[in-house]
């Protein structure tokens, strides 16, 4: 065999174990995928979506655990979303030397915290000293899980513009908050809307967090300082309930959950697409 | 090579015919004793230099001489990099430019710039325009617009894209961009425009544009042009200054520094023996 023979074999021996580890991790990609459409076809109605959560033998849905998990993640996000911003944007724009390196520091060992240690921090922060688990709680952990990935994507995004931008607004005479508001966070904005979508996606799929914070409801209830049901901690707790019915909803909600974030997912990536020459 | 400096020299007769001597006019920016530090290292050394009202002037020299740190001292860019330090006088009109009582934001009002890659901003080419001049001024719409269609037709953009104000930017061309950012530097009506190798990333057709714009644009601004560019040097301006390792080697009209140069570093650059 000649050394170019011998070369162009281990080619085709790497393109096939490459192609072969590829297929497989789509292949269980797709398994999971498939056992939670169909486990949770079969279980979806529409009372999933318009009856709250009952206990086990009158039926019921998973309404109230669903509108839960939207107030808590939305309460989150409106907690997270300004202050990762404004970090993020410090960090690119401002921020510099020690200071700065350990905000950037802190930021991922945050992103990469497990996420039932925020939980536990929740709860020893919000949930012990006022006596009881709550909503807010439940947000208040969900903001903390999503705030370093907006962060994150903030400071990259920012880095990504071109510097030759940034002088061309200093060169107008803007002040820097002008230069970052009107023109850098413009120039971001897809990249910086697309990080807090996949933020979002997290959240709402998180269960560790709301465990020690939120709780989890039976009842049709969305007082903030009362426990408040969440869609994840109820798929966690029916699932290993020894009620079919309970267990089959789990499975419905768990499709819910799939193609909500699914759909975030889609939608992250229909907003950093190249947009059309002629946009607007 | 000959063939070429005796061609050059002749367009400059005539150049020279046209505009009447340019020694006449006043100075706009005066550099007297300008030294400039990237943190330690010293990039400029001691540089005195007069710049013409109405006129434009060129600096020349090869890469890392300096020439594009001295046009970013003109609008105090370098302001906005920790570390970075002028030392020395920097008169525009009289007035002391390096003080700290002068905001940078309210000099860089009267110097624009325009830079070496197009730098539309992301929004509608109107908005591009608009942005500029609502930064620094209280106008009514009407007001906007007229001024919006008076940059852009200076930039020769403006039947090129009337019919498009409202579409992003970022879709025009190359050469269309860098003509927009143009626009929307005189939009604002500054005193100097600022040109750091404004060519050096089109192509030759939008180049000569470029350059006749130039010399349309120094009938009311004062221009001051960084360019690797010897050819485009001689073409459009009235004054060179060459530069090489951060001093000014030589300074005179663009005729004589490109005919008859008095110092051998400069005959050489523009001969091309080095850079």
């Amino acid at each position: 065999m000649t050394q170019l023979e011998r070369r162009l074999l281990a080619d085709r021996v790497w393109k096939i174990v490459a192609s072969t580890l590829a297929g497989l991790a789509i292949l269980l990609l797709a398994w999971i995928l498939w056992t939670v459409v169909w486990r949770g076809a079969t279980a979806l109605s529409l009372t999933v979506f318009t009856a709250p959560t009952m206990p086990p033998g009158r039926g019921g849905g998973l309404a109230n655990t669903i509108v839960g998990s939207l107030v808590q993640v939305t309460i989150g996000l409106v907690i997270a979303a300004p202050i990762g911003l404004l970090a993020g944007t410090w960090l690119a724009e401002v921020g510099r030397g020690r200071l700065a390196d350990a905000v950037r520091f802190v930021n991922d060992v945050l992103l990469s915290a497990p996420s039932i240690l925020i939980g536990l921090f929740v709860y020893e922060l919000l949930v012990r000293p006022f006596g009881g688990f709550s909503g807010f709680a439940g947000s208040a952990a969900l903001a903390v899980l999503i705030l370093p990935v907006v962060v994150r994507a903030t400071e990259d995004m920012m880095r990504l513009v071109p510097g030759s931008l940034r002088e061309a607004a200093f060169a107008l005479g803007a002040s820097r908050r002008e230069v970052v508001t009107q023109v850098l966070w413009r120039a971001a904005r897809t990249g910086i809307v697309t990080g807090v979508l996949l933020a979002i996606a997290r959240a709402a799929g998180e269960t560790a967090p709301l465990l020690f914070t939120s709780l989890g409801n039976l009842g049709w209830s969305f007082a903030l300082t009362k426990p408040m049901a969440s869609l994840p901690v109820t798929i966690y707790q029916y699932a290993g309930s020894p009620f079919d019915e309970w267990v089959a909803l789990a499975w419905a909600g768990a499709l819910v959950i799939t193609v909500g974030v699914l759909a975030l997912n889609i939608l992250s990536r229909v907003v950093l697409a190249p947009r059309g020459k002629a946009s607007r | 090579m000959n063939i070429e400096l005796s061609e050059m020299s002749e367009q400059f007769r005539q150049r020279r015919a046209d505009l009447g001597d340019p020694g006449e006019t006043k100075t706009k920016i005066s550099i007297a004793g300008l030294d400039f530090f990237y943190g330690d290292v010293k990039a400029l050394h001691g540089i005195d230099m007069k710049i013409s009202e109405r006129r434009v002037t060129a600096m020349i020299g090869p890469s890392g001489c300096g020439k594009s740190t001295l046009l970013r001292v003109l609008n105090r860019m370098y302001d906005l990099y920790p570390g970075q330090k002028a030392v020395g006088r920097v008169e525009l009109d009289g007035e002391d430019i390096l003080s700290p009582d002068v905001p940078a934001a309210a000099l860089r009002r009267r110097v624009g710039m325009v830079f070496q890659k197009p730098t539309p901003f992301p929004m509608s080419i109107r908005d591009n325009i608009a942005y500029g001049i609502r930064l620094g001024e209280k106008v009514s719409k009407s007001e906007l617009d007229d001024r919006i269609e008076w940059s852009l037709s200076k930039a020769a953009l403006w039947n090129e894209v009337k019919d498009r104000l409202h579409t992003s930017a970022t879709g025009l061309s190359g050469g269309q961009q860098q003509r927009l950012c143009i626009a929307r530097t005189v939009a604002v009506k500054p005193d100097v425009v600022l040109l750091d190798e404004p060519t050096s990333a089109l192509d030759p057709i939008s180049t000569a544009r470029i350059e006749e714009l130039i010399d349309e644009l120094k009938s009311e601004f004062t221009i001051v042009i960084v360019t690797h560019n010897m050819q485009q040097a001689a073409r459009c301006s009235d004054m060179t200054g060459f530069f090489l390792l951060g001093k000014l080697i030589e300074f005179g009209e663009t005729a004589g520094i490109f005919t008859n140069p008095k110092d051998e570093r400069t005959q050489d650059y523009i001969t091309g023996r080095f850079g």
